[in-house]
């Protein structure tokens, strides 16, 4: 409380001496466009560094951009305010902060889920598709109709990722089965649509789903009303989503943006540089079962799709990356 | 636009959008006050933001330029008589004309990239206009109608383009790949130093002599006239020969050509790479920019600079005071297109009441304007 006093103060005074910038020290966090508050890959950061915050009693900087403009501006800002280690959100910095590492080279950066190569950068990437390869296992195991659904948020490659690990799943368990991919959007109004996703997930639900895959942000919300309303299954992402309605859904694919971010405040200016893949093996990624949907799940169920988790982590199964040749295979 | 009312010319375009700002101001210093911060600060930190430094000055005049071309866009069809809310949809596909160009010559020269680029945007962004404008002069579909939803066709289509032919292989991002430096719009602060790190470019140049040019298309030359005359009255231009067809699909693929220099300042001056959803909302700005500037170019430019104003130093505020967040920006940004946008008669009533009480002379000049004063 005191502190935050300070530093409003600090930033007055800042503002008396024609806003340079005051030197704290503390950890910095830029999110991306969707906001702070976005329900999912924003948000989860901003609960990292909160957990951060709560346990050292420190201090952080944060800023929300608005425009692709801002990212220059607010990594520049950051920088002369004295952030270290300054954590940045999205795949959208390829550009801005190769320039700006090397131009700051006493400047920790650390970027959540893009890949920069410089010395004092560390990018986290997470394995997406094998998580969702695991509860789309889950959700042939428990679903024995044959359908199955998708619903993504903006139609973009990180959220194919999803939908092929996911699709790569159920095929895993029922080589026969049918997928329906939807997407909410083609701008970023798509994350934040729980209407149309909830529309598309009742359509699912209509052609005989039983579960559907919500790897929508904000709009996953609606896939989760609508399995409710229709007595069926969706399936979380991002944070654990299971409590949201305890019943309906039948687990969530977890990509812990929070714990990269915690990580990284807490190893501060001296933090390890490189990159950092958090995948199964690292539980950077999984699906989660807690007393929300455990009588959801049988133990044979968990039982293999915990042999799925050993068989991937020890190369046993390949779970194709949308990525790496922008081709779903299944 | 404009002409109906029965204040003096200099009130309407300077007296009246002073005093729906000063409105504007005063509210979003409540609703500062009302998050626990001092709205004097908060009004400094947006000027000084804007203005202070030579980087905050830069991304001004950048914002501001982006203003201009959409705000222009939007004042061309209204002189037509046409509401074009397409301005974001025809930036959008303009950019991937300026793409197309800058990738396949990038290894060429700036000189034969830039002046391609613009083209390429041109007939992009115009021909993105022109089919409402077709639909519109010659199916009856309503312009409003099919501009927004030629947004929504627009991103759809981006995105295809993007995920499938332009986005490199292995990249996560939705967008294309880096220009070569050659193809690079030269930013001011190469010549200027002062400008610090912020993007302004030479495109505020081409922004520049669009507003003159404009002047001189609507006010002095047969076309402009012909376009005034549709836009106060249809069946009067048609009646005077002119082809109400001809005129509006050619009108909207100018409006949609000057919305299209938007994507020369972004995609050639900025990102120097196509990026998904590089508009972000200025063609809807330029509907508030055209509105308020009374679809004039001095106006446009200075209501462009506004928003400017109001994007940097918006920015600058959430830099300086830790309880703003992009949401209070936002409603100030707001509540300035509101009362210069959509309440922009507010205090006309009162000013009419004003100057009609400054007697005889007053009165008969007031009349006098109104009768010579349907140029705006």
């Amino acid at each position: 409380m005191n502190f935050s006093i300070l530093s409003r103060l600090s930033a007055g005074a800042a503002l008396g001496l024609l806003m340079t910038g005051t030197a704290l020290a503390d950890p910095g966090l830029i999110y991306d466009l969707g906001g702070k508050f976005d329900k999912s890959f924003n948000e989860a950061a901003y609960n990292g560094a909160e957990r951060w915050k709560a346990a050292t009693g420190g201090n952080y900087l944060d800023f929300e951009i608005t425009d692709g403009a801002q990212r220059e501006q607010a990594l520049r800002r950051m920088v002369s305010q004295g952030a270290n280690p300054i954590v940045v959100m999205s795949f959208n910095w390829g550009s801005v902060l190769p320039v700006l590492a090397d131009e700051y080279p006493d400047v920790k950066f650390v970027v959540i889920d893009s890949v920069v190569e410089k010395p004092n950068v560390r990018s986290v990437v997470f394995d997406e598709h094998t998580g969702s390869f695991l509860v789309g296992a889950l959700a042939a195991l428990k679903s024995e109709t044959g359908k199955y659904g998708f619903v993504g948020g903006m139609d973009v490659p990180l959220i194919h990722k999803f939908y092929c690990g996911y699709a790569q799943g159920v095929k895993a368990v029922r080589a026969d089965a049918e997928v329906y991919e939807n997407y909410t959007g083609t701008t970023p109004d798509a994350w934040n649509n729980p209407t149309v996703a909830g529309e598309l997930a009742k359509a699912a639900y209509d052609r005989g789903a039983e579960v559907v895959f919500a790897a929508a942000g904000g709009s996953g919300l609606g896939v989760i009303q609508a399995a409710q309303d229709n007595n069926k299954f969706a399936i979380g992402v991002d944070s654990n989503q299971n409590h949201i309605a305890p019943g309906f859904v039948l687990t969530s694919m977890e990509k812990r943006v929070d714990v990269a971010v915690e990580t990284a405040f807490t190893d501060g200016p001296d933090l390890e540089t490189g990159l950092q893949v958090l995948g199964l093996a690292e539980n950077g990624v999984g699906y989660s079962v807690d007393d929300n949907n455990r009588s959801l799940l049988t133990d044979e169920m968990i039982a293999q799709v915990e042999d799925y988790k050993a068989k991937i982590i020890a190369g046993e199964i390949t779970v194709h990356n949308y990525e790496t040749d922008s081709q779903c295979p299944l | 636009m404009g002409g109906t009312s029965s204040i003096p010319r200099w009130a309407d375009i300077v007296l009246l959008p002073l005093l729906n700002l000063i409105l504007a101001f005063l509210i979003s210093g409540l609703v500062v006050l009302m998050i626990g911060e001092n709205p004097l600060m908060a009004y400094y930190a947006i000027f000084y933001g804007a203005f202070g430094s030579g980087d905050g000055l830069g991304y001004t005049l950048y914002y501001a330029t982006n203003f201009v071309f959409t705000g222009l866009a939007v004042a061309i069809a209204a002189h037509a008589g046409l509401f074009n809310i397409g301005a974001e949809g025809q930036a959008y596909v303009a950019g991937l004309g300026a793409i197309l160009v800058a990738l396949a010559l990038d290894q060429t020269s700036v000189f034969l990239v830039v002046p391609l680029a613009i083209l390429g945007a041109a007939a992009f962004g115009g021909m993105w206009a022109a089919i409402p404008g077709w639909l519109q002069a010659k199916r009856g579909s309503h312009i409003v109608i099919t501009t927004i939803m030629f947004n929504f066709i627009a991103s759809a289509a981006m995105i295809y383009v993007l995920n499938r032919f332009l986005k490199p292989a292995g990249s996560n991002g939705l967008e294309s790949r880096v220009l070569d430096q050659t193809a690079w719009m030269p930013q001011l602060r190469l010549f200027m130093p002062g400008f610090g790190f912020s993007p302004v470019n030479l495109s505020i140049v081409l922004a520049l002599l669009l507003l003159v040019g404009f002047y001189i298309l609507v006010w002095h030359t047969k076309f402009g006239f012909a376009l005034r005359t549709m836009g106060k009255n249809p069946l009067a231009s048609r009646y005077a020969g002119m082809s109400n067809v001809k005129l509006i699909v050619i009108t909207m693929a100018i409006s949609g050509g000057l919305a299209g220099m938007m994507a020369i300042n972004q995609v050639l001056g900025l990102n120097h790479r196509l990026v998904e959803n590089f508009v972000a909302g200025a063609g809807f700005v330029g509907i508030a920019v055209a509105l308020m500037g009374r679809n004039h170019p001095v106006g446009i430019a200075l209501a462009a600079l506004l928003f400017g104003v109001l994007y940097q130093g918006g920015s600058e505020m959430q830099f300086v005071m830790p309880n703003v967040n992009k949401e209070v920006v936002s409603v100030v940004q707001a509540l300035v297109i509101l009362f210069t946008g959509a309440m922009e008669g507010l205090f006309r009533p009162s000013l009419e009441r004003l100057f009609a009480g400054w007697g005889g002379s007053g009165k008969a000049e007031a009349i006098a304007r109104t009768t010579a004063g349907s140029e705006s």
